[in-house]
């Protein structure tokens, strides 16, 4: 069978709760101030983040599942959730360390965490985090 | 026109950080309590404000409140005080007081409520996450 004759997309959406700020320490407060403006507020603030992740590939023909939902759940929560949820992101989470604590890293390293975990027919699509109802990026890992 | 009463909304929104903890409790009980909130290094929300004015309409304005004004009352009271900030370390508020979206939602009101005609009743919906919300006062 050729690679994704039906292909398909398959989304699970987590949520977590956690405190960051966007501070460069190698520069002023003052720097800081002038680029991030209310995000650099050095006791932190935080967020509700929406995390969808899209998977894709072709429907296993004896269970019409890409991969089971519930193994896609699993995976996003011991690699990214436990890690994430009620945290402060610039303090607390491994992956993050040395990163500045953007959405924009913040999604490119939930890929990392999430992509080498995958059954292997199924590859990651998309990481899709919303900081805010109205703010959100999108990662497909190139 | 009589003096139907009608209820007009205004939402607003604020992003930020908080702990969940009780001074004279010791770490073992905090953490029974609160869990995954008391965490001392903070977490945080998208906080998702709610502002609900009930009164008559106006015959002259067709008004209950100029939402025009409400809103900037909230910008000038509310989001500014707390938007992008420590509620526990930011905040005169919430120096003592716990910041559950409880209290949050009572301090709010106590905030608007001498800056409202007292003809017009306020009503206060917080959401902290979009599943976890408080109202005040109640019904």
């Amino acid at each position: 069978m050729s690679k994704f004759l039906e292909m398909v997309y398959l989304t699970r959406l987590e949520h977590f709760n956690a405190a960051h700020k966007l501070y460069n320490p190698n520069w002023t407060q003052q720097h800081n101030e002038a680029v991030f403006g209310l995000c650099a507020n050095e006791n932190w603030h935080g967020h509700n983040f929406e995390l969808f992740v899209t998977v894709k590939g072709d429907p296993d023909p004896d269970t019409g599942f890409l991969m089971d939902v519930k193994a896609l759940s699993r995976i996003v929560n011991d690699r990214v959730i436990e890690a994430l949820d009620h945290k402060n992101l610039n303090i607390e989470v491994p992956f993050l360390q040395g990163k500045m604590c953007t959405t924009e890293n913040l999604a490119m390293a939930i890929w990392e965490q999430i992509a080498p975990h995958l059954p292997g027919k199924v590859q990651l699509h998309c990481i899709k985090l919303y900081e805010t109802p109205r703010i959100y990026v999108e990662y497909f890992g190139d | 026109m009589g003096q139907e009463k009608v209820a007009v909304f205004r939402k607003a929104h604020f992003n930020a950080a908080h702990r969940l903890h009780v001074m004279d409790w010791d770490e073992q009980h905090n953490n029974e309590v609160f869990g995954k909130c008391n965490n001392p290094h903070f977490h945080g929300h998208n906080y998702e404000l709610v502002v609900k004015v009930t009164g008559p309409v106006d015959p002259v304005t067709g008004f209950v409140v100029d939402l025009k004004w409400l809103n900037e009352l909230i910008q000038q009271e509310i989001i500014q005080r707390f938007d992008h900030k420590n509620l526990n370390l930011d905040t005169l508020e919430f120096k003592t007081l716990i910041p559950t979206a409880e209290n949050i939602a009572i301090v709010i009101y106590q905030i608007l409520r001498p800056k409202l005609d007292l003809a017009l009743d306020l009503q206060v919906r917080l959401y902290e996450t979009d599943r976890n919300f408080v109202e005040f006062p109640v019904a």
